[in-house]
Order: C-alpha cells, then sequence, then structure tokens
C-alpha cells in the first residue's frame, strides 16, 4: 500500500528522466487502451461484428496519460513526501499538534450536536449515520490492517455476518436489537476465527487475495442459501431498533406518546444517530484500550516484525487470530446496525467495493491513526456526495483527488504514531519509521 | 571442561536442500559463563543459533537445555516462540531486528507479553482496569527503565528505535532479550559495527550480565578483542563442523584455528592472533 504510481519515490529526477517516466506511461496506456478504446467493435443487425476505430480518443488517452505522468512527477517532487517535511518551519510544527490537539474533541462536540443543528435537514442526519457507519467500519477494520498490519481485502464479509445475524435472528426469533447486537459482533468474531485458522500462515499479497476470496465466498453463500437468506431477494421486515424496549412509532405506548411530544419520523433517524456514534465510539474507546494492553502492542509489534515477536515468546498464530476476531467483531456490530437502519438486506449491499471503501478509509487517513480514520471516513463518503452534481465524473474527479492526497501524503492524512507508554513524554513517531506490515 | 551444563547439542546437522550448513556438531554450554562460538563466515555458525532458538527444524541431532530445577527440554522439537516463552532461550540477530516504529520503552514491553498477558488476564481484565494489570504494568516499566539504564539509553526510553544508532540498536536488542528474564541469552555478532569504545562497553554489559543475573550467554562475534577478554569456553567452527574448543588461550594457540581463518581472510586471522596479545 504505498502511493499509486507505477515508480518508486527518488529524489529530484532531471527532465530526460521526467520524459521517460511519462513515455513509458504513455507506452502503457497506448497498449492497455489500443483496444478496449482505439476499436470498438458491436454485434450488427443481422448478427455480425461490426467494428470502426477511433483513433483520435486513444490518441487524447495517451497524450493525456503522457501530460499526466508529468504533472504527477512535477507535483510529486513539489509537494511529495522527499524532503517536504523537514521544510515544515517548527512554529508550523507546533501550530498543527495544536490543532491535532482539539481537533478530536472539536469534531466530538460538533458530532454531538449535529442531530441538535440539522433537525430538519433529513438529508444531512441520513448522511451523518453513512458516514458514522464507515468511521465505525474504519475503525473495526484499522485493528486488522493499521495496527496488526494483516492487509484484509474482505472485511465486507463480516459486516454481511453482522447484518444478517441480526437480520435473521429478529425476524425468526423476534429477539430485540439489543440481545442480537452482541450476538451479532460474537457471531462475526467467530467466523473471522474460523477463516484465520486457515489463512494467517499466508502473508502479504497471498493474504490479501484469500481474504477477498473469503468475502467473495460469503455473499456467494448468503445469496445460494436460499432457504436461510431468502438469496438474492434478502430480508426484509427487519424490525426497526426500539429505546430499549419502548417502540420509537406513532402507537400509544411509542416514545413520542409517553413522553407527551408530538410523534415525528425524526426521532428514529436522532436515535439511530446517536446509536451509531455510540457504537463508533465504544469502538474507538475499545481499540484505545486495548493498543494499551499487551494484546494490542504485540499487535503493533507484528505489524513491525514478525520474526522478533516470535524470538520474544509472542505466539503470532493466537495475536494474529485475536486481531482478526477483533476486526470482525466491530464489524458484526456495524452490520447489525446497517441492519436495522435499512429495515431491508440484500447481497448486494456487500460487495467487494465496501471492503475497498473500507480498505480505502484506512489507507488515507493514515494506518493506525484512530483522528485520521474518523477524518478519512469524512473526506470519502462526504466528498462522494459533494461530486454527485458532477454525475458520471463523479468518479474521474473523486479518483483524482485521491492520488493528490496520497502524493501529498503517502502515509495518509495523520501519518504519525503515538507511543502507547511513555516515561517522560509521549513524542508522535514520525511515520518513515513506521512499518505498514506484510501479512 | 566439567561441570554444570545448560544446553547440550549433541550431533547437530543442518542441511538445506543440498547444502550441509552443519553437520555432525557436538558442544555444551556451561551455566552462568559466556560459550563462543566463533568462525569465519558461513561457517554455519548463525544456523546453529536458528536451530537452538527453533528458526530452522535441524535435520538431526538433540538440542537438549537443562534449566536450575533440572528439568530438561529438548528443543528441536519445540516451536520457535515456545522456545522463548518455556524454554527461556532469548535471542539477537546478526541484522538487528527492533520494532523500529516503536519507543525504546515500547519495545521492552513487548518483551515482557507473556508476563503481562497473564496479568491482564488475557486482555479481559486489562480492559476493565483491573488494579491487578496496573501493578503489573507499573512493574514492567520498572523492569525495562532498570534495562534501559543499565544500557545506557535512559534518556532515549521515549525515542523510536528506528531513530537510535547503530550502536545504540545493538544494546537496545540485548535490552529486549533480557527483559525476557531468559535462562540462556543468545548474541548474534553483538560487537559488529560498534566502535572500540562501544565494543568494551559491551564485554562489561555481557560481564555483568553473567556476574550479576547470573545468565548464561551463548555469543557468536568476530571481534576478538571481545572474545578473547569475556569468553569463558570457546567452540570454533568452520565449513559446519567443529575444528577446535578450549578456553581462550588454547583456542588462540591452536593451529587449525588459525589456518582456518588464514584460508578465510587475512585481515580475521591476523585479529585472532591480535586479540590475544
Ligand atoms: N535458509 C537457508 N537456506 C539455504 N542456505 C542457508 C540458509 N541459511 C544458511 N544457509 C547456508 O548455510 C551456510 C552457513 O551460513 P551461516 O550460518 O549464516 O554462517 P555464519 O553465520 O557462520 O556466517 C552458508 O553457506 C549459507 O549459505
Ligand atoms: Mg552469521
Amino acid at each position: 500500500m504505498k502511493a499509486p504510481s507505477t515508480h518508486p519515490i527518488k529524489p529530484a529526477t532531471s527532465i530526460p528522466a521526467l520524459l521517460k517516466t511519462a513515455f513509458v506511461n504513455a507506452l502503457i496506456a497506448l497498449v492497455l487502451f489500443s483496444l478496449m478504446i482505439g476499436i470498438r467493435t458491436e454485434a450488427g443487425s443481422s448478427g455480425q461484428l461490426t467494428y470502426w476505430t477511433r483513433f483520435g480518443d486513444l490518441a487524447s488517452i495517451v497524450a493525456a496519460v503522457f501530460g499526466g505522468s508529468i504533472v504527477i512527477e512535477l507535483l510529486r517532487q513539489w509537494i511529495g513526501p522527499t524532503g517536504a517535511e523537514k521544510l515544515v518551519p517548527p512554529a508550523v510544527q507546533s501550530g498543527i499538534s495544536f490543532i491535532g490537539r482539539y481537533l478530536a474533541p472539536a469534531l466530538l462536540i460538533f458530532t454531538l450536536l449535529v442531530p441538535v443543528m440539522f433537525y430538519n435537514q433529513r438529508y444531512i442526519l441520513d448522511l451523518a449515520i453513512l458516514v458514522l457507519t464507515y468511521v465505525m467500519l474504519g475503525w473495526g477494520l484499522n485493528v486488522v490492517v493499521g495496527l496488526a498490519g494483516l492487509l484484509d481485502l474482505g472485511y465486507v464479509a463480516f459486516y454481511a455476518v453482522g447484518a444478517y445475524s441480526y437480520g435473521l435472528l429478529a425476524t425468526n426469533f423476534g429477539w430485540s436489537f439489543w440481545i442480537c447486537l452482541p450476538l451479532a459482533g460474537i457471531l462475526a468474531a467467530f467466523w473471522g476465527v474460523l477463516l484465520g485458522f486457515p489463512v494467517l500462515r499466508l502473508r502479504g499479497d497471498y493474504l490479501a487475495i484469500v481474504t477477498l476470496a473469503f468475502g467473495e465466498i460469503i455473499r456467494l453463500v448468503i445469496i445460494n442459501w436460499q432457504d436461510l437468506t431468502g438469496g438474492p431477494n434478502g430480508v426484509s421486515g427487519i424490525p426497526r431498533p426500539s429505546f430499549f424496549g419502548i417502540p420509537l412509532d406513532n402507537s400509544d405506548d411509542g416514545l413520542a406518546a409517553r413522553l407527551g411530544i408530538e410523534y415525528s419520523p425524526t426521532h428514529r433517524i436522532v436515535f439511530l444517530f446517536y446509536l451509531i456514534l455510540a457504537l463508533a465510539l465504544l469502538t474507538n474507546w475499545a481499540t484505545i484500550r486495548l493498543r494499551r494492553l499487551p494484546i494490542g502492542r504485540a499487535w503493533e509489534a507484528l505489524r513491525e516484525d514478525e520474526v522478533a515477536c516470535r524470538a520474544l515468546g509472542i505466539n503470532t498464530t493466537t495475536t494474529k487470530l485475536t486481531a482478526f476476531a477483533t476486526g470482525a467483531m466491530f464489524g458484526g456490530f456495524a452490520g447489525a446496525f446497517f441492519a436495522t437502519r435499512q429495515g431491508f438486506i440484500s447481497p448486494e449491499s456487500f460487495t467487494f467495493q465496501e471492503s475497498a471503501l473500507v480498505l480505502a478509509i484506512v489507507v488515507l487517513g493514515g494506518m493506525g491513526s484512530q483522528l485520521g480514520v474518523a477524518l478519512a471516513a469524512l473526506a470519502m463518503i462526504g466528498g462522494f456526495e459533494l461530486f454527485r452534481s458532477l454525475e458520471s465524473y463523479r468518479m474521474l474527479v473523486f479518483g483524482m483527488a485521491m492520488v493528490l492526497i496520497m502524493i501529498w501524503r503517502p502515509r495518509g492524512l495523520i501519518g504519525h504514531r503515538a507511543p502507547t507508554v511513555y516515561l517522560t513524554k509521549a513524542q508522535a513517531i514520525s511515520s518513515d519509521l513506521v512499518k505498514e506490515g506484510h501479512g | 571442561m566439567s561441570g554444570d551444563k545448560i544446553l547440550n547439542v549433541d550431533r547437530l546437522a543442518m542441511r538445506f536442500g543440498g547444502i550441509v550448513a552443519v553437520q555432525d556438531l557436538s558442544f555444551a554450554a556451561e551455566r552462568r559463563k559466556i560459550t563462543a562460538l566463533i568462525g569465519p563466515n558461513g561457517a554455519g555458525k548463525t544456523t546453529v543459533f536458528n536451530c537452538i532458538t527453533g528458526f530452522y527444524k535441524p535435520s538431526g541431532g538433540a538440542i537438549r537445555l537443562t534449566h536450575d530445577g533440572g528439568t530438561t527440554i529438548a528443543l528441536e522439537r519445540l516451536n520457535d516462540f515456545r522456545i522463548a516463552k518455556q524454554a527461556k532461550v532469548a535471542r539477537t540477530f546478526q541484522n538487528i531486528r527492533l520494532f523500529p516504529g516503536m519507543t525504546a520503552l515500547e519495545n521492552l514491553m513487548v518483551a515482557q507479553h507473556n508476563a503481562l498477558m497473564r496479568a491482564s488476564g488475557f486482555t479481559f481484565l486489562g480492559l476493565i482496569g483491573a488494579p491487578g494489570y496496573r501493578e503489573a504494568e507499573k512493574r514492567a516499566i520498572d523492569l525495562a527503565t532498570d534495562w534501559l539504564k543499565r544500557v545506557n539509553l535512559l534518556d532515549r526510553a521515549d525515542d523510536a528505535a528506528g531513530n537510535f544508532a547503530y550502536g545504540d540498536q545493538r544494546r537496545l536488542e540485548i535490552a529486549r532479550a533480557m527483559c525476557t528474564e531468559p535462562a540462556l541469552l543468545c548474541l548474534d555478532e553483538p560487537a559488529a559495527g560498534l566502535n572500540a569504545r562501544e565494543s568494551a562497553a559491551l564485554s562489561e554489559l555481557l560481564l555483568s550480565i553473567r556476574d550479576e543475573l547470573g545468565t548464561s550467554i551463548l555469543l557468536i562475534e568476530h571481534d576478538m578483542s571481545v572474545v578473547m577478554e569475556i569468553s569463558d569456553h570457546i567452540v570454533v567452527m568452520d565449513h559446519g563442523v567443529k575444528i577446535a574448543e578450549g578456553t581462550p588461550r588454547e583456542v588462540r594457540d591452536d593451529p587449525k584455528v588459525i589456518a582456518a581463518y588464514l584460508g578465510a581472510d587475512e585481515e580475521e586471522a591476523a585479529a585472532v592472533m591480535e586479540g590475544g596479545s
């Protein structure tokens, strides 16, 4: 997980080297796009193959790649990490750390007040709930990827297990959300361990591929196990959460009636908002706490150097399994929340794209940083909405924004690591030293 | 050589495909003594360490560790992490393996993982902040502080290990190994890359570990000034077999040893001679 580039970051390159890089990239684009764009094929009226060429489009794409490569290389040299950090004056640095110290509490207070400020704006409340769901998923995956350094591309599997656990238990047995929530977490953790056993002896790319496959397997099982899961039709009529037994509806014993206030559907939205906020904060609290316990330190040590861990008597298999199970459990909680919020779940909600999105949030946030992940979730999900007006160019603009951010900060928005214990003074550790793990 | 042996290596063999890295190697390490394993590059010393510490599964032979109480453990049958955890064998690496993104203190805390894990009730007690765990953590920090003091790195406790100078990293790695409270400490070329002053400090540190804590040490080292000064017993290897063993004086005068070093590298041979004079 490096900056999305085809070349390693090098110190200032000369103009010929720059042109060479751009030329190679343009050549790759030419080969890649010559069939995809250069020749257009279609079935003709009588079923025969018709084709025509679009060499003009091809040429402009290749030219764009050539120019873009030069721009990106130059950007990398100007704003990229090489030397940039040394140029930051101490005053600015202390300013950044000042902001850093107060950003998290300020963000928390703002979040707590969102339902008050935007009470009448349903769209913003829904968006905020969505952002918080991804914050929670990001924090959950952060345990696996950011702390333990295990690249998991199938995180959505645990999200799905959590959602289906709640959906099925609630619709079949009528169990309440508050009983199903821990069960969903436990079941997801159980699946995490089950997946972990065969997989965790693999490292790096192999681990990533197998976890990716596991995510797909869970989805395919859900689609095909029609008797239990309803297959592609999904599970509908999942009960909405109650306020600890008191329903949030228009009935006589609903919360509104009991409090003697006028019923409004927004009550439920606000309740859901605080519910996911509480779940996310629980995840955050547990992660921060775990980091300072021996298990959390072992996770980070595992990311730094697995061989050294074994030389110190740490059972790396169980350590990896606990990381997997912990991350999976939080994913399961988030899944149960998702099910109760939607009232309907189907396999379509649990595609690889979700895993990729959550992983992107963790990487963009700065692996291991809680605040970074929260900011990244806000930027990704919020940004996605922001660009909605651009319609089909949305993905393009969004992708470019991601590339630029990763050039600017290859180790994520918050790249430094805070020590878990200190003697005299806790000082942030530069991301250059922190390892990313390799499986 | 007689006395109380902590480690007995008996007819150890290690083959990688067709390559025979160690063959028919037998030696013993005495308790509370420093045993050095020397030999030219490629002699198979690191391979012997990897067999003892479980990173390689030996192709043949037996490795027995006898604890103070008299219990004997067959190391060749244990996994690497169990050798550190149960047999209490700690090691350092020829190419230093610290946790570079963690502070010196954190490195030493990770070394106390198993004790802290038990104290934290396998995380559950620790999660709810049980007082028993907090005390255990305080003791762990004290032990770490103590070791930072011993290796003269106390003022850098909160710095990232990756930022340390080479010599400091070597000492920190030894401190980390010692924080596991081992019965046998295996050091793979701890003086490599150190200057003369640092080497002398290292010798002192190792002697204090032997004399004050009674930890047995197995040492691979090229720096003959260190080896000759602190070793109680020396085993010399070449091409995977033992060619000599004895006290520093005996080994220094052994023509086979000199020939092995001469064959390998004139500078090293000269170092062997000099180290003794
Ligand atoms: N994992 C391995 N695979 C193949 N050959 C190895 C391996 N480890 C060590 N060897 C070989 O074993 C021999 C001894 O290496 P080593 O134990 O590192 O020597 P020393 O530490 O004495 O310099 C060398 O020839 C080396 O190539
Ligand atoms: Mg070696």
